[in-house]
């Protein structure tokens, strides 16, 4: 990789909320430019250009149009950073998967949704599933969470450019919930998906902040081995109900799919 | 001269609204001029169904991250309104002082991120950093100013977890709300410096005015943000229960978003609606602020929402101290660490409408006696702008149409900036392939 690598941000379905936290970093954003050359990232700037090493890719892929744009970056990058829960898992996008397409589209649009139908109205096109990067293209690395979390964002970068190996790390969110000294959210009568989720990242955020973990950061590796027991043991819960629990951000995880052909687009 | 026009951008997929301009003209004569909107659509009306009560403000602050708490807020409105569930007055303080925080950071964003960087000729803001050293730095403390009140009330400056049906997880201490107190009091010069800044280059700002309808919130004692009730600048106060016959949602063709018309073929919501219809309940330094650009009510030029996003930064911190003073004064009402108001489910209807940054807000969801939305329903306000947007192009494209090409772009995309539609569409507009004498189809 060059002294100071060309980085480049792409976004797909989604709220541009991990884009937003790379912004929200502030000063430390004018620290970040100093050693990587930003040649695109749309929600800043207007420049753009097709050289650059390094792609960060942000949103779900959830038409034909998002998925030729993908392969294109993956074929000028080197390397390919999935941001983001709806990126790396297809975050909430993938709720719609678990639901019947035609429902989704009625209830959206009612009459009119026969304008997916109609080849003229050619705006009105969309896969019936969402999907995340890794479904299409190989992608090298990836940074968790809905939103992502700005320290780990330049971590990652840091290690990138350091030479390190900035895979995630493959514990539960509850360590990091020890970590933080929370109250465990089973103690407090509620569900949490922290025993299988991964953490290392996040602080436990959401159940430090008084809510309960939902599972945007993707499950462990292997949610049947690396859970975190302990708290399944003592609450009497097991990986298959939390799998099946409360599915916000888990639809396309639990029934991962690879197409290999594009899937049929519903025009 | 009479030239040849073909003005088209790339198709791009996108929440909030995605953009671009189709110009044709031949021979001086303009034949074609629409906004276009392309959103992938995420259906997210059909996400919430099938979902528990508890879940739906989670799932809809996805909407859009720049706004995320104003999604979760008229969420949960709605949600409160439909169980019938109470918020208490402490509470509501607590709201506003989050919806201040994002609408400060997104204003900021907007003007110190996009506008400004055009007012000043460049492509962004990083270059800016070497050549507008201070001005950058004091975008980024404001900005920073924002994001901190959404860390102090919200837990988080995007996608905050602390708001929940009845009220709030956690508050914060009095010592933290005497941190955001100082940081506010010592914002002014740095808002003052914005202000001078933005005067300095006003004059680049279009020219432009076209008579249209505002609509925005509106209460009897206070500037309207999170509490009450529609009001349009033509007709006057609106029935929220009925906010279907205010927006008027329609699909067309050229849109994914659907498009809105109220009294006339279409209306603004935003900033300058706000500050038109509610213009006298403006703190005093915000009416200072509209003062040196002579902004007062009804403006119908649509690049002063720029400025009218000024005038409520400022409004904004003086509220958000008088708010923390009442708070302080009355004392904190303390509550546990992991709090969860009791609620009974019932099943019902509710319809929540806050201002957002970009304008009125509405949510609407229909529960089942188990709290299962069966419904559910979302105006969002880039989407009540963009007929505003396709009918100030059609007037404003005539009178330039004998300019050069590249400068009738450059005022059409400072047009749909000035409505700040979403940050990640506005920059994108400015990426429009311009294609002389040619039309190559999309």
């Amino acid at each position: 990789m060059s002294a100071k690598p060309k980085v480049a941000f792409f976004d797909f379905a989604g709220c541009e909320g991990d884009q937003l936290e790379i912004i929200n970093l502030e000063d430390r954003l004018l620290d970040l430019v100093e050693v990587v050359d930003i040649v695109s990232f749309r929600e800043a700037m207007s420049e753009h250009s097709d050289d650059y090493e390094i792609a960060f890719v942000e949103g779900s892929i959830t038409t034909q149009h998002d998925l030729e744009r993908l392969e294109k970056v993956r074929s000028n990058a080197d390397i390919l950073i999935a941001i983001g829960a709806c990126a790396t898992i297809a975050g909430v996008n993938a709720i719609r998967n678990d639901q019947d397409f035609e429902k989704v589209k009625e209830r959206v649009y009612g009459e009119d949704a026969e304008l997916f139908d109609d080849p003229d109205a050619e705006l009105f096109e969309a896969f019936e599933k969402a999907y995340p990067a890794q479904a299409f293209v190989d992608v090298e690395y990836q940074v968790p969470g809905c939103p992502i979390d700005g320290d780990e964002f330049i971590q990652m970068i840091t290690l990138l450019l350091e030479g390190g190996d900035p895979s995630l790390p493959n514990h539960a969110v509850c360590v990091d919930c020890k970590i933080e000294e929370n109250t465990c959210t089973f103690e407090r009568g509620e569900t949490c998906l922290g025993p299988i989720t991964r953490g290392g990242g996040c602080d436990a955020t959401c159940v430090t902040q008084g809510a309960r973990c939902w599972g945007c950061r993707g499950m462990v590796d292997n949610p049947d081995d690396d859970v975190y027991e302990e708290v399944l043991q003592e609450y009497d819960v097991t990986t298959e109900q939390l799998v099946n629990e409360f599915t916000l951000y888990w639809s396309w995880e639990r029934n991962p799919e690879y197409p290999a052909e594009p899937p049929e687009v519903q025009q | 001269m009479s030239q040849d026009i073909s003005i088209e951008g790339d198709l791009v997929t996108r929440v909030e609204g995605h953009g671009e301009v189709l110009v044709n003209a031949t021979n001086g004569e303009l034949e074609e001029c629409e906004w276009q909107v392309v959103e992938s659509p995420r259906f997210f009306e059909s996400m919430v169904v099938g979902r528990s009560w508890d879940e739906t403000h989670h799932i809809v602050s996805r909407i859009c991250a720049i706004c995320s708490a104003t999604h979760t807020m008229t969420a949960l409105k709605a949600i409160e309104d439909g169980l019938n569930i109470d918020v208490s007055r402490q509470d509501r303080k607590l709201r506003k002082l989050v919806l201040a925080g994002e609408t400060i950071q997104s204003h900021v964003l907007h003007l110190g991120y996009l506008a400004l960087p055009d007012l000043a000729g460049k492509k962004s803001v990083i270059p800016m950093a070497d050549t507008h050293e201070e001005e950058v730095k004091t975008v980024i403390r404001l900005h920073e100013l924002g994001n901190d009140m959404l860390r102090t009330f919200e837990g988080r400056a995007s996608h905050g977890q602390r708001t929940i049906p009845g009220g709030f997880t956690q508050i914060p201490d009095e010592s933290e709300l005497k941190e955001i107190e100082t940081a506010l009091e010592n914002s002014w010069d740095d808002v003052e410096a914005v202000v001078d800044l933005i005067l300095s280059l006003a004059e680049q700002l279009p020219d432009f005015t076209r008579e249209t309808e505002f609509i925005s919130l509106t209460h009897p004692d206070e500037y309207a943000l999170y509490d009450g009730v529609p009001y349009s600048s033509d007709t006057g106060e609106l029935d929220l229960d009925n906010y279907e016959d205010i927006v008027n949602e329609h699909v067309v063709e050229q849109s994914t978003a659907k498009f809105t018309k109220h009294n006339r073929k279409s209306y603004m919501v935003g900033a300058l609606a706000r500050v038109n219809n509610n213009y006298d309940q403006l703190s005093p330094k915000a009416k200072e602020v509209a003062e040196s650009f002579g902004l007062e009510p009804v403006c119908h030029q649509p690049f002063m929402n720029n400025v009218a996003q000024l005038v409520e930064t400022a409004h904004l911190i003086e509220n958000s101290l008088d708010l923390i003073d009442e708070l302080l004064e009355a004392g904190l009402e303390e509550q546990s660490d992991y709090h969860k108001p009791d609620v009974d489910v019932t099943a019902g209807r509710g319809i929540g409408a806050t201002e957002a940054p970009r304008g009125i807000l509405f949510h609407d969801y229909t529960f089942d006696e188990d709290g299962i939305a069966e419904r559910g329903n979302c105006v969002i306000p880039t989407n009540q702008n963009h007929a505003n947007i396709q009918h100030d192009m059609e007037k404003m494209v005539p009178t330039m149409i004998d300019q050069p090409q590249d400068q009738i772009q450059h005022t059409l995309e400072m047009l749909v900036r000035a409505y700040d539609p979403c940050i990640s569409c506005s920059t994108h507009y400015l990426d429009i392939e311009f294609v002389e004498n040619e039309n190559e189809g999309e």
